[in-house]
């Protein structure tokens, strides 16, 4: 069951994208962060442990929510807003 | 509030070099004091980059790290720890058909020192080392060589050597060191004396006080070297990498993170305080991302810098005073004494216990400087790029 | 979006467009200068402030309460300054020295001069580590409050609020005001610390008011209100699934799928360190924190401190704060500025501060954890660091200090450079050294104050001044 349940925006504009291959739609106006745990229970996996993460602090400054695109770019999903047709990777342990 | 401690060895400065020495004369019976005047291993032993290797040094110090070589695989037994300690192998990259030249001709003047230094081409790195970009000819790889982590080893030989009876004096910074008869007196921190037989002087970039009073002022400068640390990333880097002429040096230890370095950075207001700039910082970042494509999306998230004594001739100081029986000196390690340190400190225990050591180390002679007429101490070099080696050598690990 | 600086000499630079950068703006524009203001955020506001992406809907009334008059002319005020400042939005000021700032915008870095800083940097939520909160599903406070505020999300169908501090309440009251179903709000102060809150009313009326309302109207929704909790662990396999908890001596358990946590906030003094300023450890806040005067000069020339970026004092002194140290700028320059405003301003701030004296008698920080903390629970999020190993470092090693033990541990060496674990490690330390929590020091902030891509370019046009 996803992490984040919308209360609003749930008619606005849908916006593709894909997570782990599978493809999602989020809402205009959402972070990464938003649009992900609206779908999933995780952002990523540790690195150390492998346990999930799912974010902390929603304002960029525990850096707990770190995820990947598939070419490797890094973004920060609760300070990113998400755009069309982003290709975002969770599951893998360290983003190469 | 005034104490009073009688020892056979002051060791000025608990960084690495002073920390081993520390433990290699306790553990030869002798009663044992180690002053720093901050936190042992806080100054270049903790800041530096990690490089434990032999390859890059000059002929002189060879066999000093050879002997230092045989200490590293032994960390665990000696001070309890590993230290992050890897023997990833060392792999030095030629830009050039020069550089290249440089390190065949430091393979042949350094074959038979125990080095097994194998020479690679152009080939031979895309097969091997696949993950190093383009712009490099070839290299020289010492597969003995590798990496450790800093923070650990110089604070777990002072923790050992507290362990094994050493008095480790920390926050107590040396104030005066005189001759008393044939032993020395020392006065420290808040109104501690020592009296003590022998005196070691590894004080790092703060030795050069001490040697002058001594009457054997050095030109000591100081550097400050810049690092950069990632995120943990997906394994990358086999190998620790250096690059002939310097310009960048880097490492991954098993956690993932890289640590980068090849600038300087430059000292705060107190010259004992340093940064990196950051257009110093950015420029080895990009460098890195260029060099090691595997690290491109990577991302900085820390640098850091230290100070470290440094001699014009890159050469350390190492040896008895010339000027003062029992007085021994350690210092100016110009960035490049982290794998040789532990060495140094099993030389100093010699040094104390028989006047003499095994391991040659004339070249390292406080005397190579002649008399001066005052201690000229340079505050640091230019802001900017590395020295150029004048021979082939690292300018540091 | 992002404009150049245009003036030909270095000018003011702001760092933060929340309630205090926004009104140190406002003031410096007002005495004819021309400030940089640097932000992280895409729009004014910070984060009490924050403004929402997208339109969705919801009245400034649902976002910001009783507080949405003061954000709507917070917002307003500072949109009245376009054309009139330099301004960077989503820029990561990443870097201070001599002089000279490094910024990260447009996915280049630039190095900034300025003559004149103003710090107003803001706060995150103080946590310590307690089992589980690294769950999926477990946000701070203020992070539960910006899912709600910004994204219009709620972390949960059944959510738990954990902690202590006046947002604890008014997280939770805001959940149920947006109709999300608030099983529990679990305060870790006794309830008899509240009764400080009688003090207040002569101070700040309207706040202990509001803060009283929003407590009955919880209780009356039948939200569980729950006093001098401790020894909580948060529950569950891959998410948060619950709480347990001890009070008056008995075990508690409660199931949740959300869970705020928080305990008051901390400054975020990373930019105040890098910028030379000294600090002073603040019993109240509990932290180490930079000196300030009363105008919000710090102890460097030239750089000035306004807001929770300095001291948690809230948006209301934030914005007196800002407008203050403009002033205070304005003044070491040797430019005309409003003394008699000044004066008011600094008499506001103090009052405020009486206030927050007592919100910390009614908040008080729970002393007792450092002691109850179990080996197995994790220190530091980003290396992942169990109070265990931080305790076997500390004997081992000899450690006291902060940085000491940061070198020899790992805390501190992860992304967020110490911001979430700082204060908790700081507590260990101390009660395993048998130390006070002031004598093992604060971590040293080094630069990039938060990552920054390798490949990050330098920008090579270079400002006139240089």
């Amino acid at each position: 069951m996803p992490l984040l349940h919308r209360i609003v925006r749930k008619d606005h504009q849908a916006v593709a994208f894909t997570l782990d291959g599978k493809p999602c739609a989020g809402r205009e106006g959402d972070t990464l962060l938003t649009a992900i745990l609206a779908q999933a229970e995780a952002l990523r996996l540790s690195e150390f442990s492998g346990e999930p993460r799912a974010g902390f602090c929603q304002m960029g400054a525990c850096q707990d929510c770190w995820v990947a695109l598939e070419s490797g770019e890094r973004l920060r999903a609760c300070s990113t807003a998400l755009v069309a047709g982003m290709r975002i990777v969770t599951s893998r342990r360290r983003a190469a | 509030m005034s104490r009073h401690l009688d020892i056979d060895v002051a060791i000025i400065g608990g960084g690495l070099v002073g920390s081993s020495a520390a433990l290699a004369l306790r553990g030869i019976g002798f009663s044992v004091a180690l002053l720093d005047k901050g936190y042992c291993g806080a100054q270049a032993s903790g800041v530096n980059y990690g490089g434990v290797r032999r390859q890059g040094r000059p002929v002189e110090q060879l066999a000093l790290s050879q002997r230092a070589h045989a200490v590293w695989p032994r960390l665990q037994a000696l001070i309890g720890i590993d230290g992050e300690f890897l023997r990833s192998g060392h792999l030095k990259l030629a830009r050039n058909e020069t550089d290249m030249a440089a390190l065949e001709t430091y393979a042949g003047e350094t074959a038979g020192h125990g080095l097994d230094l194998e020479l690679i081409g152009h080939n031979g790195l895309r097969e091997r080392f696949g993950w190093i970009g383009e712009g490099v000819v070839g290299a020289s790889f010492c597969p003995g060589d590798g990496h450790a982590n800093p923070r650990l080893v110089s604070t777990g030989f002072a923790a050992a050597a507290r362990r094994a009876g050493v008095q480790v004096l920390e926050n107590t910074p040396v104030r005066g060191v005189t001759r008393n008869g044939e032993g020395f007196a020392l006065e420290a921190g808040e109104g501690l004396s020592l009296g003590a037989r022998f005196v070691i002087n590894s004080a790092g970039a703060w030795a050069g006080p001490f040697a002058e009073s001594f009457g054997e002022a050095v030109p000591l400068a100081r550097i400050y070297p810049s690092m950069v640390v990632t995120e943990p990333v997906e394994p990358v880097m086999s190998v620790n990498i250096g690059m002939e002429g310097g310009g960048i040096y880097a490492r991954q230890v098993e956690r993932g993170n890289c640590v980068v370095g090849g600038e300087r950075a430059l000292p705060l207001d107190d010259p004992d305080f340093s940064r990196p700039r950051g257009e110093g910082a950015l420029s080895i970042m990009n460098r890195a991302a260029e060099l090691f494509p595997g690290l491109r999306h990577g991302q900085a998230i820390r640098f850091w810098s230290g100070t470290e004594g440094a001699m014009p001739d890159r050469n350390p100081v190492i040896g008895p005073s010339l000027t003062t029986p029992g007085l021994f000196h350690a210092f100016g390690f110009t960035g490049a004494g982290f794998q040789i340190a532990p060495g140094v400190g099993e030389v100093l225990a010699e040094l104390v216990r028989d006047g003499t050591t095994t391991t040659p180390i004339e070249s390292f002679s406080i005397g190579r400087f002649g008399k001066l007429p005052s201690a000229r101490i340079h505050q640091g070099s230019a802001a900017g790029q590395n020295q150029e080696p004048q021979q082939t050598g690292e300018t540091r690990p | 979006m992002s404009e150049r600086p245009t003036s030909e000499r270095p000018q003011p630079l702001i760092v933060g467009a929340g309630p205090a950068g926004v009104r140190a703006a406002q003031a410096l524009v007002a005495a004819g200068l021309r400030p940089l203001v640097v932000d992280e955020a895409p729009a004014c506001g910070g984060q009490i402030y924050r403004q929402r992406l997208v339109p969705d809907g919801r009245s400034n009334k649902a976002l910001y309460g009783s507080e949405a008059a003061k954000a709507e002319a917070l917002h307003r005020d500072f949109a009245a300054l376009t054309g009139r400042i330099d301004y960077w939005p989503q820029a990561l000021l990443w870097n201070l020295r001599d002089g000279r700032a490094d910024v990260m915008v447009d996915g280049q870095s630039r190095q900034v001069a300025y003559d004149g800083l103003v710090l107003a940097t803001g706060a995150i939520d103080r946590t310590l580590p307690i089992p589980g909160w690294t769950l999926p599903g477990v946000f701070t406070l203020g992070g539960a409050q910006i899912a709600l505020k910004s994204q219009g999300c709620a972390i949960g169908n059944k959510v738990v609020f954990l902690g202590s501090g006046p947002l604890l309440y008014l997280v939770a009251w805001q959940y149920l005001k947006a109709g999300v179903a608030v099983a529990a709000v679990l305060d870790g102060a006794p309830f008899k610390a509240k009764l400080n809150l009688l003090r207040g009313l002569p101070l700040a009326p309207a706040i202990v008011l509001r803060g009283l309302r929003m407590t009955a109207e919880l209780k009356l929704a039948g939200v569980a209100l729950h006093y001098g909790v401790s020894h909580a662990r948060i529950l569950g396999a891959e998410r948060v699934e619950g709480l347990a908890w001890g009070e008056a001596g008995r075990e508690r358990r409660l199931a949740c799928d959300g869970l705020g946590y928080g305990l008051a906030l901390r400054p975020e003094t990373q930019l105040a360190d890098l910028a030379g300023c000294r600090f002073r450890f603040d019993a109240r806040d509990r932290a180490f924190l930079p000196e300030r005067d009363n105008a919000g000069r710090s102890t460097v020339q030239g750089v000035y401190l306004a807001g929770d970026g300095a001291g948690i004092a809230g948006a209301d002194a934030a914005e007196r704060a800002g407008e203050r140290a403009a002033l205070a700028l304005l003044e070491d320059r040797g430019l005309p500025h409003d003394a008699a405003r000044a004066r008011v301003l600094e008499a506001d701030l103090a009052r405020i501060g009486r206030f927050r004296d007592v919100l910390e008698a009614a908040f008080p920080f729970p002393a007792q954890w450092m002691k109850d903390v179990a080996d197995e629970t994790l220190l530091c999020r980003c290396e992942e660091v169990s109070a265990g190993e931080v305790r076997r470092a500390i004997a081992g090693f000899g450690v006291h200090e902060l940085n000491r033990l940061k070198a020899v541990s790992r805390i501190g060496m992860g992304r967020c450079q110490g911001r979430v674990c700082g204060a908790a490690s700081a507590e260990l330390l101390a009660h395993e050294a048998g130390r006070g929590i002031a004598a093992v020091g604060r971590l040293r902030s080094q630069a990039p104050v938060k990552p920054i891509p390798l490949a990050l370019a330098l920008d090579a046009h270079r400002e006139a001044a240089e």
